[in-house]
C-alpha cells in the first residue's frame, strides 16, 4: 500500500485508544476504485468516542474532511488531535454543511395542473405559429411595395444553402428509393405478364407523391434543423435583441428570406429528386423486366397526365414555407440555454416531418380528382 | 499504486509553473504572427501572479497553455514539477481549477450539479458526500443554500462568476488560473469578488495566476505582476516595482490617463460624493 493512501490505524497510546487517520486525505486520492468502501467499513468500526489524531495525516482537503466529519456524525470527537490548517478546514466544512433545498414532490394536483399547462401551452404554439404566418403575409405585401429594400441578399444565400447543397443528397436518396421500387414492383407486374405497367406506377407514385415526399422530409432534415438551430444560437448570443434594439424586424429579415427561399428551393428540389428516381427506376426495368430506356421514356407522358406535375409542384411550395416556418418558429422559441437550444430542434424536424406527411395527407384527399 | 495522481508534498517542492524558453506561433496562409518568443516566467507556490500586457500579447493563450488546452510551438511548461504533456486527463480538476471569463457552466445542469460535476465524474464517491462536499463549496464562495437548485441561465453574472470560482475549487487543486475575474461585473460585485478572492487564497493556500485589465483588482490581489509586452515577460516582480519599471506600456498602461484618472478618483472620492 502506498504512503499517500488515505487510512486509518488504531494505535494504543497511554491516554487510551487512538485512531490515527493516515495518507492523503483528497477527493483525488478518492478516486482510486474500491478505497472508498473500505475506509467508509473502517470509519463505521473506529471507536467513536475514542481519541482521533490527525496530525500524521499528509493532506485533508474539503471533501476528506467532508467524509471524516460525516463519520463523527456532525460533531467533534473528544478528544482530538489536529494541525492548524486541518482545524481550518474541517470547521469550514462543519460550518457550510446543509441539506440542499429537498426537491418538491409532484402531488396528483400537480400533474393536474401540469395537463392543463401542457394543453395552455400547444394552443400557444398554435397561436404563435398563426401569429408567424400573418407576420409573413404582411411582409410579402411590404416587399412587393417597395422590392428594392428587400433582403435578396439573404435570399439568394439561403437559396444556394438550402437548395443547391441539397442536390447530391437528395439525387443519391432518389434514385435508391427509384431502383428500389422498381425492383419490387417488377417482381409481381412479371407474374401477371403487366410488365409495361411498371412506368405507370412508377410514374405516378414518384411524381405525384414519393418525388416531393422525399425531398421534402429530406430538406426537413437538412435546413428545417438548420434554420432552427440559426435563429436559436442567435437568441442565445443575444442577436435578435440586437436586431430589435435597431429597430430591424426579424419577421422581414429572418422569417421572410427563409420562407421565400424554401419556397422557391422546394418544388425545384423536388423535380430533382424525382427526375432522379425516375432514372433509378428506368434503371432497373431495365436490368430487372427489359423495358428499354427508350420506350420508358415514350410512354412515361401518356402514363402521367400533366396535372400530377402542377399538383406536385404547388404541394412542394407548400411543403417549403411549412418548413421554413416550423423552423423560424421554433427557432425564436429558444431560451438562452443549450438544452433549450437541442430540444428547439429536435422538435422542429421532429414536427415538419410530421406536418409534411399530414399536409401530403390533406392534399391526397382534397385532389383525388387532379391528374388521375 | 497506478493511476491515481500525486500531490506533492510541501518542502522542497518544485515551483508551481515554470515556463522555459516557450515560443507560440500562429500560422495562417497568408502570415505568421509570432506571440511569444524565448519567453520565461516562474510561479511560486502561494503567490497571486497577474499576467497584464496590450491585447495581442497572449495573455490567455499563456493561461491556455499552462492548461494544456494549447501546445506552445517550442519550449517546456511544467506544473507542479511535471511537464504539461505528461499530465493524465484524470483528476485534473485535483491539480487546476479553472475559472473562465463567462463562467463556462454547463446550462443543462443546476447550480449544485455543476459544482459537483468533477466529483461525480470520479464514479467512486457516494451521492450524499458528492452534494455536501458541493454545498460546503457552494457556502464557501458566498452562495446561500437556495440557489442550489437554479440554473445558470437564472443567475446574475457576479452569481455565474462565484458558482464557476465554486467548481473550479471543488477538489481543492493547489493552482488556480483566472481569466478576467472581475470583468463585466458592476463595482460592487466586482469588489465582493476580489475580497473573497482574497480571502479563499489565504484561507486555502491557493496559488493564484490571473489575466486581468482590471487595475483595482490588479492591486488589491496581486504579490506579483508579470508584464508581457514585446513577445516576452519583460518584468516579473512587485507592483511598485513594476510601476518603477520604465517601458512605453507600463508607463501607458499604469501611469497614462486611465491609471492617473483612477489615482486622482481614488484621492478626490470623499469630496465628489
Amino acid at each position: 500500500m502506498d504512503q499517500s493512501t488515505p487510512r486509518i490505524e488504531q494505535q494504543s497510546t497511554p491516554q487510551g485508544k487512538s485512531t490515527l487517520v493516515l495518507g492523503q486525505w483528497t477527493a483525488a486520492q478518492f478516486a482510486q476504485p474500491r478505497l472508498l468502501e473500505t475506509l467508509e467499513t473502517d470509519l463505521r468500526s473506529a471507536p467513536p468516542s475514542g481519541r482521533w489524531d490527525l496530525t500524521k495525516a499528509d493532506l485533508v482537503d474539503h471533501v476528506g474532511g467532508q467524509l471524516l466529519w460525516d463519520s463523527w456524525g456532525g460533531k467533534w470527537p473528544e478528544p482530538v488531535e489536529l494541525l492548524p490548517a486541518q482545524r481550518a478546514v474541517i470547521e469550514r466544512v462543519a460550518q457550510f454543511t446543509a441539506q440542499p433545498p429537498a426537491r418538491r414532490k409532484i402531488s396528483l394536483r400537480g400533474r393536474y395542473l401540469a395537463v392543463g399547462e401542457a394543453v395552455l401551452r400547444a394552443v400557444e404554439h398554435v397561436q404563435s405559429f398563426v401569429r408567424l404566418i400573418g407576420e409573413l403575409t404582411l411582409n410579402i405585401g411590404r416587399l412587393a411595395r417597395a422590392p428594392h429594400e428587400g433582403p435578396w441578399r439573404d435570399l439568394s444565400g439561403h437559396l444556394y444553402r438550402i437548395g443547391a447543397t441539397a442536390m447530391p443528397i437528395t439525387a443519391l436518396v432518389g434514385f435508391l428509393i427509384g431502383v428500389v421500387l422498381a425492383y419490387l414492383t417488377s417482381q409481381q407486374l412479371r407474374q401477371f405478364g403487366a410488365d409495361a405497367y411498371i412506368v405507370n406506377i412508377l410514374g405516378v407514385a414518384l411524381i405525384r407523391e414519393l418525388g416531393p415526399m422525399l425531398a421534402a422530409i429530406l430538406i426537413a432534415g437538412r435546413s428545417g434543423s438548420a434554420i432552427t438551430a440559426q435563429i436559436g444560437v442567435m437568441r442565445v448570443t443575444e442577436e435578435l435583441d440586437a436586431m430589435r434594439v435597431m429597430g430591424i424586424s426579424r419577421g422581414y429579415r429572418l422569417v421572410m428570406p427563409r420562407a421565400m427561399a424554401l419556397a422557391v428551393a422546394m418544388p425545384l428540389i423536388s423535380v430533382w429528386t424525382t427526375v432522379c428516381a425516375l432514372a433509378g427506376g428506368m434503371l432497373a426495368a431495365d436490368i430487372s423486366l427489359g423495358i428499354t430506356p427508350t420506350y420508358f421514356m415514350n410512354a412515361l407522358p401518356q402514363a402521367v397526365s400533366p396535372g400530377n406535375l402542377v399538383l406536385a409542384s404547388s404541394k412542394s411550395v407548400v411543403f417549403g414555407v411549412l418548413i421554413a416556418l416550423i423552423g423560424c418558429h421554433f427557432g425564436l422559441r429558444v431560451q438562452p440555454n443549450t438544452q433549450s437550444l437541442g430540444e428547439g430542434t429536435t422538435a422542429s424536424v421532429v414536427t415538419s416531418i410530421t406536418v409534411v406527411i399530414l399536409v401530403d395527407a390533406l392534399f391526397a384527399v382534397l385532389f383525388k380528382e387532379v391528374g388521375l | 499504486m497506478p493511476g491515481a495522481p500525486q500531490i506533492q508534498v510541501q518542502g522542497g517542492a518544485p515551483a508551481m509553473v515554470e515556463i522555459r524558453g516557450l515560443s507560440t506561433v500562429f500560422t495562417t496562409p497568408e502570415r505568421r504572427i509570432v506571440v511569444h518568443e524565448n519567453l520565461d516566467l516562474t510561479v511560486e507556490r502561494g503567490e497571486v501572479l497577474a499576467l497584464v500586457g496590450g491585447s495581442g500579447t497572449g495573455k490567455t493563450v499563456l493561461l491556455r497553455q499552462i492548461l494544456g488546452l494549447e501546445k506552445p510551438s517550442k519550449g517546456e511548461i511544467k506544473v507542479l514539477g511535471e511537464p504539461v504533456s505528461a499530465l493524465g486527463r484524470k483528476g485534473a480538476a485535483s491539480r487546476i481549477g479553472m475559472l473562465f471569463q463567462h463562467g463556462a457552466l454547463f446550462s443543462a445542469f443546476s447550480v449544485l450539479e455543476n459544482i459537483a460535476f468533477p466529483l461525480r465524474e470520479l464514479k467512486t464517491l457516494s451521492p450524499t458526500l458528492i452534494r455536501e462536499a458541493a454545498m460546503v463549496k457552494l457556502q464557501m464562495v458566498g452562495l446561500k443554500p437556495e440557489v442550489a437548485d437554479r440554473m445558470p441561465a437564472d443567475l446574475s453574472g457576479g452569481m455565474i462568476k462565484r458558482v464557476a470560482l465554486a467548481r473550479a475549487l471543488i477538489m481543492d487543486p493547489p493552482l488556480l488560473l483566472l481569466d478576467e475575474p472581475t470583468a463585466g461585473l458592476d463595482p460592487d460585485s466586482s469588489d465582493g469578488f476580489v475580497t473573497l478572492l482574497r480571502s479563499l487564497h489565504r484561507d486555502l493556500e491557493l496559488s493564484v495566476i490571473m489575466v486581468t485589465h482590471d487595475l483595482d483588482t490588479l492591486f488589491e490581489l496581486s504579490t506579483r505582476i508579470a508584464v508581457l509586452a514585446d513577445k516576452k515577460v519583460i518584468i516579473a516582480a512587485s507592483p511598485k516595482e513594476v510601476i518603477a519599471h520604465s517601458h512605453p506600456f507600463i508607463l501607458d498602461f499604469f501611469l497614462g490617463p486611465r491609471g492617473q484618472r483612477a489615482m486622482e478618483l481614488l484621492r478626490e472620492y470623499p469630496f465628489v460624493i
